[in-house]
C-alpha cells in the first residue's frame, strides 16, 4: 500500500476541479496551473525513487483486496512514463501561456488540459483493465474538447472524423474486456495474467489478443490503422498538437506493451510475429509520409508513426535488451515529439504558414529557434550522444540477438531517412534568403523557445547522462521481461 | 441474446457507413449498445438471484459485469451527447451534414 501512486492522478484532477471556478480569471487559472504541475513533476519524481529503492508499488483503492477491487499498480515502466507525462505536459502549459488566445483559455482550457493529464498518468498506473478503458475514456474525452476547442472549419471537420473513430475503438474496446472476462473471469490485470498463464492460451486468447492490438493500434496509430492520425493531428494548434503527439499515441504503445507483455506472452510465434510485421510495416509507411510531405507539421506526425513503429519493433522481439530499448526510445520520443511539435508552433507563428515552400532563411534572425531546432532534429534521428541513439542501439542490438535481422536493418534504415525528413524543414525554413512575414511582430518567440529549450536540454541530458539513468530503466525492462514480478508485487503483499 | 448482438452491429456497421452525420451518430448508439449487451452475455448470463454475496448466499449472480455495463452506459451516454453537439456545430459551420463533404485537408500537395 502506498498513496504516491495517486497523487499524479489526484492533483491534476482536483486542480482542473477547482480551476472551473475561476473560468474568467486567466492569471489565477495560469498560476494555479502552473503550480500544480510542477507539484505533480515532484511527486512522480518522488514515486520513481519510491520503486526504485521499494520495488514495484500497488494500491488497493477503498482497501477492497487485490483481485476484486480496483487496483493502481506502478512498476518503474509506468513510474517513469508518469513522471515523462507531467514534465511534458508542464512544457506545454508554459507553451500555452503566450500562445493558445484569450478564446481558449476562457472557454475552460486549463481545465480540459488538468483533465487529459488525468487521463494519461491513470492509463499508466491503473492495474485494472476496464479501469484502463474508463481512463482512456477520460482521455480521450478531454481531447475530443482540446481539438475542437476553437472552432475553426477545419478542426469541426477533423474532430468528427476523430471521434468516429475513437467511439468504435472504444465499443471494440469493450467487446474485448467482455471476452476476456468471459475466458478469465477477472479484471485485475496481475490475476488475469495468473489465469492465462494457468489455461495456456488456447487459440481463442491468441484471437482476443489480437482485438486488443487493434484497440490499442487504433490509438497508438501502428500500420493499418493509422489513417485518421495525419488528418486529425493537423487541426489543434501548437501545444495542443505537442501534448497529443507526445502523449495520447504514447499511451496507445504502453497497452500494447503492457497487455502482450503480461498477458498474451504464451504464443509468441503468432501474436508477436504479428506484432513485429505490423511494426516493420508502421515504420515504412511512416517514412515515406515524413519524406512525402513539404509541410512542417505532416513531417513530425509522420514521424510520431516512425517511432510508434521502433519502440514496438522492439517489444516484440521479447528479449531483454530490446525492452530496455523500447522504454529508453519511448522516453527518448514523448520528450523530443513534444519539443519538436513547439518548435515548429514558433516557425508557425513566426511565418504564419506551415508549408515549407513559402519559408526560408530564419536562422539569420532567430538563430536561437535555428540551433534548438538543429539539436532537436539530431536527437530525433539518433546522433550521438544525444539520446535517439542509445535506444536505437539497444533495440536493434535486441533484434540481431532475436535472429531478426530484416527489422533490425529497417529500423537502422529508418533513422537515416528520419534525418532526412528533418533536415529538409531546416535546409528549407532556416537556410536560404531572408525573408519578412506579415505576422512576425506578434510573436512573443523568445517566451515560446522556454519550452522547447527545456525539453531539448532534458533530451540532451537523457543522452548524455545514460550511465545514471539505465539502471531505472534497466528495472523498468526486467519487469517487463518477467511477468511473474509484477504478480507478485499485486496479489502476495 | 447473440443474434440480437449479431443484428446491432449489423445495423450499426450499416448505418455508420452511410453519408449523412445523423445516421452515423444512431449507429454508433447502437453499436454501443451491441457492445453492452455482450458484455453482459458474455460473462454468463444468471437469473433468479441478487447481485449480493451474504455470509450464507446459497447462489447469487455475478455483479461485475452490471458494474461495467453501468460505467460503460453512462461514458457512450457522454459521449453521444458530446458526438451530437459537435454534428450540429459542425452542420452550422460548414453548411452540410454529409460526410462526404467534410474531406480532405490542407497542406496535402
Amino acid at each position: 500500500m502506498n498513496n504516491l501512486i495517486i497523487l499524479p492522478i489526484l492533483i491534476p484532477f482536483l486542480t482542473a476541479a477547482v480551476l472551473i471556478f475561476f473560468h474568467k480569471k486567466i492569471k489565477i487559472q495560469r498560476w494555479i496551473s502552473a503550480l500544480s504541475s510542477i507539484v505533480t513533476i515532484i511527486a512522480a519524481l518522488a514515486l520513481v525513487h519510491n520503486v526504485h529503492t521499494n520495488g514495484i508499488q500497488s494500491l488497493n483503492i477503498a482497501s477492497w483486496e487485490a483481485p476484486f477491487g480496483i487496483t493502481l499498480v506502478s512498476d518503474m515502466f509506468s513510474a517513469l512514463l508518469v513522471l515523462t507525462t507531467s514534465i511534458v505536459a508542464f512544457t506545454c502549459l508554459i507553451f500555452s501561456f503566450k500562445s493558445i488566445g484569450k478564446e481558449r483559455e476562457n472557454f475552460y482550457y486549463y481545465p480540459v488540459f488538468n483533465f487529459l493529464i488525468v487521463g494519461v498518468n491513470g492509463a499508466f498506473t491503473t492495474g485494472d483493465i476496464f479501469n484502463l478503458f474508463v481512463f482512456f475514456e477520460v482521455m480521450l474525452m478531454s481531447s475530443y474538447v482540446l481539438l475542437v476547442l476553437g472552432g475553426t472549419k477545419i478542426q469541426l471537420r477533423e474532430s468528427v472524423k476523430y471521434l468516429l473513430v475513437n467511439i468504435i475503438s472504444s465499443a471494440l474496446f469493450v467487446i474485448s474486456v467482455a471476452y476476456l472476462y468471459s475466458m478469465v473471469g477477472t479484471l485485475n490485470m496481475a490475476h488475469i495474467s495468473e489465469r492465462v498463464a494457468e489455461i495456456g492460451q488456447p487459440a481463442i486468447l491468441s484471437v482476443i489478443a489480437v482485438l486488443f492490438l487493434v484497440v490499442f493500434g487504433l490509438k497508438g496509430a501502428i500500420f493499418p490503422l493509422y489513417f485518421w492520425m495525419p488528418g486529425s493531428y493537423y487541426a489543434p494548434p501548437a501545444p495542443v498538437l505537442a501534448l497529443f503527439g507526445a502523449l495520447l499515441t504514447k499511451v496507445g504503445v504502453y497497452s500494447i506493451t503492457r497487455t502482450f507483455t503480461l498477458f498474451f506472452y504464451h504464443d509468441v510465434g503468432f501474436t508477436h510475429q504479428l506484432l513485429q510485421i505490423l511494426a516493420i510495416l508502421t515504420i515504412i509507411i511512416g517514412v515515406i509520409g515524413a519524406i512525402a510531405y513539404w509541410d512542417v507539421k505532416k513531417i513530425i506526425i509522420y514521424n510520431i508513426i516512425v517511432a510508434v513503429g521502433v519502440i514496438l519493433y522492439g517489444i516484440s522481439v521479447m528479449n531483454i535488451d530490446a525492452f530496455t530499448g523500447s522504454i529508453y526510445y519511448l522516453i527518448h520520443d514523448m520528450i523530443i515529439k513534444a519539443g519538436l511539435f513547439l518548435l515548429a508552433g514558433i516557425i508557425i507563428a513566426i511565418t504564419g504558414t506551415s508549408n515549407l515552400r513559402h519559408m526560408s532563411g530564419l536562422i539569420k534572425r532567430y538563430p536561437g529557434l535555428g540551433w534548438t531546432f538543429f539539436i532537436a532534429a539530431l536527437s530525433l534521428a539518433g546522433i550521438p550522444p544525444l539520446s535517439g541513439f542509445i535506444g536505437k542501439v539497444l533495440i536493434v542490438q535486441g533484434g540481431f540477438e532475436g535472429e531478426s535481422y530484416f527489422g533490425a536493418a529497417v529500423v537502422l534504415l529508418s533513422s537515416l531517412l528520419v534525418l532526412f525528413s528533418v533536415m529538409k524543414i531546416f535546409i528549407n525554413g532556416f537556410w536560404g534568403e531572408d525573408q519578412t512575414y506579415v505576422n512576425e511582430e506578434k510573436a512573443p518567440v523568445k517566451w515560446l523557445l522556454i519550452s522547447p529549450i527545456i525539453l531539448v536540454i532534458l533530451s540532451a541530458v537523457y543522452g548524455i547522462g545514460t550511465e545514471a539513468i539505465l539502471p531505472y530503466i534497466s528495472q523498468a525492462a526486467e519487469t517487463l521481461a518477467n511477468p511473474s514480478l509484477y504478480i507478485d508485487a499485486v496479489l502476495k503483499e | 441474446m447473440s443474434i440480437v448482438i449479431g443484428i446491432l452491429f449489423m445495423v450499426a456497421t450499416y448505418l455508420m457507413l452511410s453519408k449523412s452525420l445523423l445516421r452515423i451518430i444512431v449507429g454508433t448508439g447502437l453499436l454501443s449498445h451491441g457492445a453492452h449487451l455482450l458484455l453482459l452475455t458474455m460473462s454468463g448470463l444468471k437469473r433468479g438471484a441478487p447481485p449480493l454475496l451474504g455470509e450464507n448466499a446459497e447462489n447469487y449472480a455475478d455483479p461485475l459485469p452490471q458494474a461495467l455495463i453501468l460505467t460503460a452506459i453512462v461514458i457512450s451516454f457522454g459521449v453521444t451527447a458530446f458526438f451530437l453537439v459537435l454534428a450540429y456545430r459542425a452542420y452550422k459551420e460548414l453548411g452540410t451534414d454529409n460526410i462526404e463533404q467534410m474531406r480532405g485537408t490542407k497542406g496535402n500537395e
